[in-house]
């Protein structure tokens, strides 16, 4: 089980494209076996301060270890495919 | 993106930073609510700056601050900050926050990005400690995490306006490379000196193998400031920066209080001594006895109760007190009492601006009513001339406008010392009272010779005073004059010597000549006396003779009358 934590800015351009890419990637790669918690900073700033989070949006891998952290959009699916450990699987 | 703006722009007021001197250079201190900006190199003391604005409004102002560091840990900026004293444990607890935003390393990085997650933490903790004050060190870092120019604008922009709509205080603190933006070698961050309200620059340099830091605002919206650049030093207790008197501000209030030099007839010279926050400019070639001077000046002020501060570029102050000893100057009790502090400057190193601000410093820290500097031309040394009178003038500002009373030596050439010379820094000008000391080489002797060159609002004697040295003490001694040419020394000593000798002789013979007038007097009046007594043994005589012969008279008229009865006469009757 894959388990994601996504910090947004509310609806800003950037963390809106993040949400999205980060659902279309599951979709196709982690179909039924992930989770995905959304956390926006402005309505939660308390769990921004506590992870540390600077730039939005900030995706956290929190299973399976190690924690892994990506910043921006998640434009770069291959980019995020390896850093997430799913190059291997797709392959 | 929300646009957030205060609506009505308020008339711009300042936050004090309590900075020495910088607060006199922006006419208050930072724009209050707007952002300003520190640029410099490496080293210069924008972290410092910065984190002084931070204490010195969370502990003065009233006004809470957060820290962010891009850069050094904060806990390595507390570490370091603790040497100023500025006690930053006990205001982190409630005024002060520091937050560590260092870029993590390990980080992934795909696709545009931006900063609404840090801005939407600080935006709690603003409300948590209720800051009115932000400070982003090196901002740099941080905009070295976003990819182009075109990003890198819109997130300080966004910054800017996440400030501008919460009214903070905020500096940005950016490193620079040498020189200043030009147009054909921009700054990276250009335009982040065109958005801020204030923009500052530091620099250091060296300049003849000396160190220099300069302060200069390059824009301040809505307000005059200082244009010029300032020098400033980082001294014991953080950030200084050196400003002569501004324009406007009142003049030091002026006293008919007089203080005593230490030596009495120099006093009586002065009339009474040197005027309370005057300053006393002491001038001569080497050995002729300066620090003496201001050694018994020093002694006097202590005598009096005064915290005095001695600042000596020459020896060591342990020295400087077994000289003056020996010429009967005492000091080594007032150093023990506390009363007065022996600084020696020979270990302060730096620019004479660097000099100055530690002076200050240390005269601020003892509470120095009398400040001696010997020899005030040692801060011409190092560095450029026009800086060291800059310096000096500061000097004599500060000394006045804070009432102390200041006693400067002053060295100078041997050869232009012959005639009484222009002081190295110009002081001279500046000093209220202006006294100078030279030699007088004459029958194969030195001798000190002292003349008060000038004294402002005070009568003062014009003729030249021979300075002896003993142990003792100081004095000064009429000097002779015979046929035109001035005695000193033995000279002086012989003339004196011959003269007593005459004036013993001539008072051996007065007392002679007394003591034979009063013999004679009283010889004179002993014959009186005899005379006296004869004239009164004649007058008796004299009576005696005249009754015997009034009573032989009668006698014979009665006789006469009875023999003319007897022969029963008639001679006619007698009346």
């Amino acid at each position: 089980m894959y388990k994601f934590r996504l910090f947004v800015a509310a609806d800003t351009l950037n963390s809106v494209q993040a949400a999205s890419n980060l659902n279309a990637l599951c979709k196709a790669h982690l179909a039924g076996r992930h989770e995905i918690e959304v956390v926006d900073v402005f309505k939660d700033p308390k769990r921004a301060l506590a992870e540390g989070i600077r730039m939005t949006p900030t995706l956290l891998k929190l299973a399976p270890g190690p924690v892994r952290r990506i910043v921006g959009t998640l434009a770069d699916v291959a980019r995020v495919m390896q850093t997430l450990g799913l190059d291997a699987d797709a392959a | 993106m929300k646009l957030e703006r205060s609506s009505p722009v308020t008339a711009l007021r300042k936050s004090p930073s309590g900075i020495l001197g910088f607060d006199e250079i922006t006419g208050g201190g930072l724009p209050r609510g707007r952002t300003t900006l520190v640029a410099g190199g490496p080293g210069c003391g924008k972290t410092i700056f910065a984190l002084q604005f931070l204490v010195n409004g969370a502990r003065d102002f009233g006004e809470p601050g957060i820290f962010v560091a891009f850069e050094e840990e904060s806990r390595r900026i507390t570490a370091n900050a603790e040497s100023f004293g500025w006690r930053l444990p006990q205001l982190r607890r409630s005024k002060l926050l520091f937050v560590d935003a260092q870029p993590k390393l390990d980080i992934v990085q795909s696709g545009d990005f931006d900063l609404c997650g840090m801005l939407a933490g600080l935006a709690l903790q603003t409300k948590q400690v209720k800051a009115r004050r932000i400070v982003f060190d090196a901002l740099d870092m941080l905009l070295a995490l976003l990819p182009d120019l075109a990003a890198r604008r819109r997130e300080v922009y966004r910054l800017h306006d996440w400030l501008m709509a919460r009214e903070l205080t905020c500096i940005f603190t950016l490193k620079s490379g040498a020189g200043e933006p030009t147009f054909t070698s921009p700054q990276p961050y250009g335009f982040m000196q065109f958005m801020v309200d204030c923009s500052l620059i530091l620099t250091h340099s060296v300049v003849l193998g000396v160190s220099q830091r300069n302060l200069r605002v390059q824009k301040y919206r809505g307000s005059s400031f200082d244009e010029n650049e300032s020098p400033f030093v980082i001294g014991d207790t953080g950030f200084n920066v050196a400003i002569s008197r501004i324009l406007g501000q009142l003049d030091a209030k002026v006293t008919q209080e007089r203080v005593s030099s230490g030596v009495k007839r120099l006093d009586t010279m002065l009339g009474g001594g040197y005027y309370r926050a005057a300053t006393v400019l002491i001038t001569g070639v080497p050995g002729t006895a300066k620090t003496t001077l201001s050694g018994a000046f020093a002694e006097a002020a202590c005598r009096r109760g005064e915290r005095t501060m001695m600042v000596s570029f020459d020896s060591d102050g342990s020295e400087v007190i077994r000289n003056l000893t020996s010429v009967g100057i005492k000091l080594e009790r007032f150093v023990k009492s506390g009363l007065l502090r022996m600084v020696s400057a020979r270990t302060i190193t730096g620019s004479a601006e660097a000099c100055l601000v530690r002076i200050k410093a240390l005269a601020l820290a003892h509470r120095a009513r009398c400040l001696v500097i010997d020899p005030v031309s040692a801060l011409s040394n190092s560095g450029s001339e026009v800086r060291a009178h800059g310096v000096a003038e500061r000097l004599i500002d500060w000394s006045k406008s804070d009432r102390i009373t200041l006693v400067c030596t002053s060295l100078l050439n041997e050869i232009e010392g012959q005639a009484v010379g222009d002081s190295a820094l110009h002081i001279s000008t500046l000093a209220d009272t202006w006294i100078h000391l030279n030699y007088l080489v004459q029958a194969g002797e030195r001798n000190r010779g002292m003349s008060i060159i000038k004294s402002r609002g005070t009568a003062h004697s014009n003729q030249v005073r021979e300075l002896i040295l003993s142990n003792a003490g100081v004095t000064l001694a009429d000097i002779f004059t015979a046929g035109g040419e001035v005695l000193m020394g033995t000279m002086r000593w012989e003339k004196e010597s011959a003269e007593r000798v005459a004036s013993e002789v001539a008072e051996v013979a007065g007392k002679l000549k007394r003591v034979s007038l009063d013999a004679q007097q009283a010889e004179l009046q002993v014959r009186l006396k005899a005379v006296q007594t004869e004239l009164v043994a004649k007058q008796v005589e004299k009576t005696l003779l005249a009754s015997t012969t009034a009573s032989r008279k009668a006698v014979t008229l009665r006789g006469s009358v009875r023999i003319r009865e007897l022969r029963g006469g008639d001679a006619p009757r007698r009346k």
